[in-house]
């Protein structure tokens, strides 16, 4: 009897048990070499932004003001490195400042992402379900924020409530709303009438339950995705408004505020001061757009090599 | 169609109400916004008679009405630095901007397509991964920190091109002198080349990526292998039945574009001395200089929601279905 099966379908004891997901993402993860790097480089800031006050050589804003301008790789007269990465306009350890930098990047950009996923997703999940008056007003708002180049409103409101990484971050969050909450309430929708929520629903949970237990889960793979790279736009978006002056106080060592800093120093063709930050944020945002990419292959192979 | 445009103008009024809503309360986020307005160092009568002069100390829907037929008359305050009609200096300061703008999209445009394309029909190959690994960095690049570089590579290392400097091409045809405004475009280019790259290559790559994967979409459609099994020359399948609907997502894309473009140009004007409203707002942010800041972004904005209300309707013009819809 149990020998007529068709060698098509096999008994469902004799298929290989699936893998947790995290062991496919790390096999997915090291068949592609570019996604290795990227988590190697986001490996490197991360510990950078965590252990600053142990790994910098020097007070990132002790100013010297006899040292000022020194070129890469300036040694002492022992042959010990002295200056990594040089000094700027004002004599301060460069290397020590862009460690330093790290920290805010980050810290602005994965709490921007986190406030604006948050907001958006609650929202887009609410829209979803709800659908009708609710609906209308939450997407018209979108429309109005999509209809406008959000860079502009937070320059205002910055110069309004002045610099700072406590403004500087609901702003940011604020500014990517809307990508989460279309997604999501898109995937909401196309939930909203699949079993499992009928079965949540005649069990007699109410819609916030079904709401957050039923459909969230299942509607949350894309949102990570878009996280992923929105925290790359984030660190972007900080970098501009520091380098206009708008993100963090000057005491504070940022990556844009160290580019905006360097703008005197380039006429006089001294280049380190402005390389090296705009090539950290360029290496942290280009692994995050790799892994974002990587990311989006993973939850979605439909779409891989697209 | 009637009913498609009505409907579409009346969202946009809709929108600019909320824009304008939006920059109206902005300057009130902080409380009383006369502080904004008097130097640090004002006596307690002239922020007194400040508050008086702007209306701050009526109700806030009055203020927002005055605001708001301000607003139709053209008139969003005085600069407080210079004394002259803040939407004045934006409008002086307008024609330079368009001109990076739109410079700045015809290279995004103009090559990305190719490049797309191209990549699109080597999937796989390493001419394929080149490109958009190269795309990938270009999406990357903080876009002041890319024109900085240019600054100190091709500027001041090669000296091939100026590294600030402006020749008015709008402005000229504008006072209708369009014989200068021509022969001065040459000159004009050289001086907008790295503004313009510094501003659109997140767009070109953006666009370049977005061409591949939708020419990759169309390839695998049906039309495309019957095109091929029909005999016709690749070149014929690929421009003539291929290109020709995956530019749909690409033109969509372009009313979205400007508006992004126009934000990159507040830190690229900064960073090239650009004589446009982008620095202007810079300057205006240093000074604090709240009602050009908002002028400036009241601009933008409208500029903004009007070419997209125009590039919706073109297109409707040409897919019916989004008429439809």
């Amino acid at each position: 009897m149990a020998t007529t099966t068709s060698s098509r379908a096999l008994p469902v004891s004799l298929m290989p048990p699936p893998l947790p997901t995290w062991k496919r993402a790390a096999r997915s993860l090291l068949k592609a070499k570019w996604p290795i790097l990227a988590l190697l480089i986001l490996g490197i800031v991360v510990f950078m932004a965590l252990f600053a006050q142990h790994i910098t050589p020097a007070d990132p804003n002790r100013q010297n003001l006899i040292e000022r301008l020194k070129e890469p790789m300036t040694y002492n007269p022992d042959g010990t490195i002295k200056y990594f990465l040089g000094t700027d306009g004002l004599g301060r350890d460069l290397w020590s400042r862009i460690i330093y930098g790290a920290q805010v990047s980050l810290a602005v950009g994965v709490m921007a992402v986190m406030v604006g996923g948050l907001l958006g997703t609650s929202l887009g999940v609410v829209a979803g379900y709800r659908g009708g008056r609710v609906d209308d007003i939450i997407m018209r708002l979108a429309d109005i924020q999509l209809a406008f180049p959000f860079i502009l409103l937070a320059i205002m409101v910055l110069v309004v409530l002045g610099p700072g990484v406590w403004n500087l971050i609901p702003v940011l969050g604020i500014g990517q709303w809307v990508t989460y909450a279309r997604i999501a309430r898109g995937q909401t929708i196309s939930q909203r009438e699949k079993e499992y929520v009928e079965a949540a629903r005649s069990m007699g949970a109410r819609d916030r339950r079904i709401m957050w237990d039923s459909i969230l889960p299942n509607v949350l793979a894309p949102l990570i995705v878009i996280a992923s790279f929105n925290v790359a736009s984030a660190i972007l978006a900080e970098a501009s408004l520091s380098f206009l002056g708008l993100g963090v106080p000057p005491t504070v060592p940022t990556w844009g505020g160290i580019l905006n800093e360097s703008r005197d120093q380039i006429l006089a063709g001294k280049w380190w001061p402005a390389f090296f930050p705009g090539l950290a944020i360029m290496l942290t945002v280009l692994s995050l757009n790799i892994l974002g990419d990587w990311l989006r292959d993973f939850l979605d192979p439909r779409l891989r090599g697209r | 169609m009637g009913p498609y445009i009505v409907q579409r103008l009346l969202q946009s009024v809709f929108v600019i109400i909320g824009v304008t809503l939006l920059s109206f309360l902005t300057i009130h986020l902080d409380g009383d916004p006369t502080y904004l307005y008097v130097s640090e160092r004002a006596s307690q009568e002239e922020i007194e008679a400040t508050r008086a002069k702007l209306g701050f100390d009526k109700p806030l829907t009055e203020q927002y009405f005055s605001f708001i037929s301000g607003l139709m008359r053209g008139d969003l305050g005085m600069s407080i630095r210079s004394r002259q009609p803040a939407v004045d200096l934006v409008m002086q300061r307008l024609p330079a901007t368009l001109e990076l703008t739109l410079f700045a999209m015809l290279i995004s445009t103009l090559v990305a397509i190719p490049i797309g394309i191209i990549s699109a029909v080597r999937r796989g190959t390493p001419t394929d991964g080149g490109i958009m690994l190269v795309a990938m960095f270009g999406q990357s690049i903080p876009g002041f920190w890319l024109g900085i570089m240019l600054i100190l590579s091709v500027g001041l290392q090669l000296k091939w091109l100026p590294i600030s400097g402006h020749v008015p091409v709008i402005d000229l045809m504008l006072q209708g002198d369009w014989g200068q405004a021509l022969s001065n475009i040459p000159k004009a280019i050289t001086f907008l080349i790295m503004p313009a790259i510094t501003i659109g290559l997140f767009s070109l790559s953006r666009n370049a990526r977005l061409v591949r994967s939708s020419m990759l979409e169309v390839l695998s459609q049906d039309y495309v292998v019957t095109a091929r099994s029909k005999g016709l020359s690749e070149r014929v399948v690929i421009i003539k039945h291929a290109f020709r609907n995956a530019l749909i997502p690409v033109v969509t894309m372009l009313g979205l574009e400007f508006g992004f473009l126009l934000s990159g140009v507040v830190v690229t004007e900064t960073v090239f001395s650009w004589p446009g409203v982008g620095r202007l707002v810079t300057n205006a942010i240093t000074q604090r200089d709240i009602p050009v800041v908002q002028a400036s972004v009241v601009v933008f904005a409208v500029l903004f929601i009007g070419l997209n209300l125009i590039v919706d309707i073109i297109y409707a013009q040409l897919d019916p279905r989004i008429r439809l819809r």
